[in-house]
């Protein structure tokens, strides 16, 4: 094993691992603030990857260029599925939340079944092969612009945290629901809206993934399962834990990828799963589980 | 107690009347029916008997596990390995995978509850380990990796009565299955009217509370995550021997952990009869789309380009939301009821 | 004869706040032993560290004439020691006679013996019509009586009782004296209660220990005690009695 291989494949870990970060922030939004694990993430991601397919074949639109349209259309989604949905059942017990997005999530990946059935389907852009050269660094012209994709809609995500009105509302919820009944935020509504902007966000992840990966519908559990490792790692709840989980679990999978055996890339990251889950099951980032 | 009184105390005379109809109608079925309807009862009754390891678990001792397709595969993989590369009758077999998956879950146990990770927490770690082991299992030549492991049937054997080396006709399998549903039921009703079942239904409740009154609460958690992991190994060797290949993927897979929570929680958490109960309704139910699907399609009614692949799991999915959102305690505790099948507290000895 | 149970220089801190600092008693065999103190005072703090659910930071707790500093709650109950929780902590999805049942298993191996043990504790805590409700629906004096009876069917020789009293109209107050009393002198345990309503704890306690920020301040006979200045100033006001 060269340095070369072992540079390439850390440069590709870190890339990869924005937007498994972006991903995984959707997750870690929804549930910092709703407490709802949600069970079919992936199943979101994977529409989302479906809307930028039928964009670009369609309007032979970019996936990068869609993610503002992909993202709307999976905030109404998210915003509907948790007004309509997903608020009935807050007051039952962590099983019964599970199955019932379990039940949704099945659903969803048997309606992109029936669609667009079972083989994987992709884009083909211009610049799918194309790579720079830095040193000896060969770096991935699409690995990159997804990376700076995610990276942009990740700061645009922090930022509305930090500085919108309505971004400090959900985190006051998040803090402190009780208190923020008190001081008269419409909580309902402001969940409704977390699960939008986490569904939003987890849209504009699926687009960006489209220039890496050919999209199918049995995707969705794999993608599930990577963004509670990532968030876990990085800690539920944390903003910036998603991110950080992210590219740890990107190098991770990317390193061990080359050293070992790329097929055990996966068990690797559940493997760090299960040792974070019991040495620090807060995450790297978050705050102790009460 | 008496062990009449154990088992069966609860119930009212209509209750018993209706359990002995209900037993009578399962030993007679395949006599009664078509071979296409027996097999489905054989899945029924084979994700009944799941259902019930998984519930005593969570609904008896308050585990949420959504990785109990890694005890079923063990069960598995162990005893068709022995069978198909050593020889060694699945009367056997069965205890290597026994013992194998109930060490598993005693790990499983003993970190998730030495750590006190509660919860989603716990449910992700048994996940976790299911699909590690999966991943372990797709590079393990001796058990065929991803290319599946395969038992030997011939001609002679579909047709026979082999219990000592599980192989023998749909019949064979389904008295079997219903064996072991029906003594996995009376297992959990007698576990459930003793001291342990007091124990656990306290640790669910109120772990605290159930300690001040010298529960010693992880020695009973143990005892739930390795029974249940037990009699999840069981029905793994059921499935192997029944279906005669195995693959990871598809033994292993978190689709398989989460199909087999369906049933108990439709049917209800908690109740013994309610993941028998869920595991009837569910199945039928997808079959029932199925069909309904391929005659709209015969009629002409939808055209060919649409995947019937997928139609079955949407209906189905929307079914169990519908049931989640409907009647969140299950079904069985709100029929049991109506129908008065079982005694008030007030009455019971 | 040394004393059933005997706690000396105990301490517990969270986060650098000093819950109880240095605490020591003793409790004979069938004597009934009040700790009073206003809210904070470390009362239940102190039970916490007896019964297991905390391990003191310094000190040590003999039961019985054994050490048992720092034992699991479970392994303190086979000591002996019964507790009630402040906050009820009832198991709700099962029936009343259930959750005395989970206690009196701990006394009895069998679940038919155990059943009949966990209804005559029912009775004595006049809680036996109440018997198959489910303990959710309970009013919160009968989860009182509930907290009492199931730590009471564990047959411990000492019962930690934490305000089992508040909530309870006056009545119901005298007759639960009446009921202490009783399992005293007729079983011939030995009680140790915080407890906010005086006059139960002026009626009950052979002796009253009070603390204050985390403090012994005072301890004797209940009347010597409610004269005590320091009491008087720290807690009772002045003119409570």
């Amino acid at each position: 094993m060269d340095v070369e291989t072992l540079a390439n494949a850390l440069v590709a870990g870190i890339l990869t691992g924005m937007v498994y970060g972006l991903s995984a922030l959707g997750l870690s939004v929804i549930f910092g603030v709703i407490r709802i694990v949600n069970f079919a993430h992936g199943e979101l991601l994977v529409i989302g990857m479906f809307a930028a397919l039928v964009l670009f074949r369609w309007l032979g639109l970019d996936p990068l260029l869609s993610v503002p349209l992909v993202a709307a259309l999976l905030f109404v989604f998210g915003y509907l599925l948790q007004s309509l949905v997903i608020r009935r059942v807050a007051h039952l017990a962590d099983h019964m939340q599970f199955l019932l997005l379990a039940a949704i999530a099945i659903a969803m990946v048997s309606g992109c079944l029936i669609v667009f059935g079972p083989d994987p389907q992709g884009v083909q852009l211009d610049y799918a092969l194309d790579s720079f050269a830095v040193g000896l660094l060969v770096i991935d012209k699409t690995r990159l612009y997804a990376a700076i994709a995610a990276v942009l809609v990740a700061g645009l995500l922090l930022a509305f945290f930090k500085y919108a009105t309505v971004g400090r509302a959900i985190r006051a919820c998040a803090d402190n629901y009780l208190g923020a009944q008190v001081v008269g935020l419409n909580v309902g509504r402001l969940y409704a809206l977390t699960f939008g902007i986490g569904s939003a966000c987890i849209g504009a992840a699926g687009c960006i993934i489209l220039l890496l990966v050919d999209v199918h519908p049995y995707l969705a559990p794999g993608y599930t399962l990577l963004a509670f490792i990532v968030v876990i790692i990085g800690g539920m709840g944390s903003l910036f834990g998603a991110l950080l989980g992210g590219v740890l679990i990107g190098v991770a999978e990317a390193m061990a990828a080359v050293v070992i055996q790329p097929s055990l890339k996966t068990a690797f990251s559940f493997a760090l799963l299960i040792v974070v889950l019991l040495l620090r099951p807060q995450g790297l980032l978050g705050k102790a589980p009460h | 107690m008496s062990l009449y009184t154990r088992l069966l105390g609860d119930l009212t005379g209509r209750g018993l009347a209706a359990l002995a109809g209900f037993v009578v109608l399962l030993v007679a079925l395949p006599s009664l029916v078509s071979s296409y309807i027996a097999t489905v009862a054989t899945i029924v009754l084979y994700l009944a008997f799941l259902g019930q390891a998984w519930n005593l678990m969570l609904g008896i001792a308050g585990l949420l596990s959504i990785g109990h397709a890694l005890f079923v595969g063990i069960g598995a993989y162990a005893s068709a390995y022995l069978f198909a590369i050593h020889g060694v009758p699945p009367l056997l077999g069965v205890l290597a995978g026994v013992a194998i998956a109930v060490a598993a879950g005693a790990l499983i146990g003993y970190l998730g509850f030495r750590f006190a990770i509660g919860g989603v927490y716990f449910a992700l770690l048994t996940i976790a380990f299911a699909e590690f082991t999966r991943i372990m299992v797709d590079h393990a030549k001796f058990l065929g990796g991803t290319e599946g492991l395969f038992l030997p049937v011939s001609a002679a054997s579909r047709h026979g009565f082999d219990l000592l080396n599980l192989r023998g006709s749909p019949e064979m399998f389904y008295y079997l299955i219903l064996a072991l549903a029906l003594a996995a039921l009376a297992l959990c009703r007698w576990l459930l009217t003793g001291r342990t079942g007091y124990y656990w239904r306290a640790i669910r409740d109120n772990p605290a509370a159930a300690q001040a009154l010298g529960v010693d609460v992880f020695r009973y958690r143990m005892y739930a995550a390795m029974i249940s992991a037990g009699m999840a190994a069981v029905g793994g060797v059921f499935y192997a021997f029944f279906y005669n290949n195995l693959f990871p993927e598809q033994v292993f897979g978190i689709e398989r952990s989460i199909e087999l929570t369906l049933a108990p929680i439709v049917g209800g958490v908690g109740t013994l009869f309610g993941p028998i109960f869920g595991a009837f309704v569910l199945t039928p139910l997808g079959e029932l789309f199925t069909a309904g699907v391929e005659w709209l399609q015969t009629s002409g009614a939808i055209g060919r380009h649409v995947k019937v692949d997928g139609v079955k799991p949407l209906f189905w999915g929307i079914a169990v939301a519908a049931i989640v959102l409907l009647r969140p305690r299950g079904i069985w505790p709100w029929i049991c009821d109506r129908l008065g099948l079982v005694k008030p507290p007030s009455e019971r000895s | 004869m040394a004393p059933l149970l005997q706690v000396e220089g105990v301490a517990k801190s969270f986060r650098g706040l000093r819950a109880v600092s240095d605490v020591s008693f003793a409790v004979e065999a069938k004597e009934i032993f009040g700790i009073i103190g206003p809210n904070g005072a470390g009362k239940t703090t102190l039970f916490n560290m007896i019964a297991g659910a905390f391990r003191p930071d310094r000190g040590q707790v003999q039961f019985d004439g054994r050490d048992i500093t720092g034992f699991r709650p479970d392994k303190v109950c086979d000591a002996g020691i019964g507790r009630t929780f402040q906050i009820v902590q009832p198991f709700a999805e099962l029936t009343v006679l259930e959750n005395v049942t989970v206690g009196a298993l701990h006394a009895h191996r069998e679940v038919a013996a155990a059943r009949l043990a966990a209804a005559d504790c029912l009775d004595l805590l006049e809680l036996g019509h109440r018997r198959h409700m489910h303990a959710s629906n309970l009013t919160l004096p009968d989860r009182k009586r509930l907290e009492v009876a199931r730590a009471l069917a564990t047959g411990p020789k000492l019962i930690l009782l934490d305000e089992v009293m508040a909530g309870l109209r006056p009545t119901e107050t005298d007759r639960m004296v009446v009921i202490l009393q009783r399992l005293r002198a007729e079983a011939g345990l030995t009680i140790v209660l915080i407890e906010h309503v005086m006059r139960a704890v002026m009626a009950l306690s052979d002796r009253v220990m009070v603390l204050h920020h985390g403090e012994k301040i005072a301890e004797g006979k209940p009347e010597a005690v409610v004269r005590d200045p320091a009491v008087l100033t720290s807690y009772l006001g002045g003119a409570a009695v």
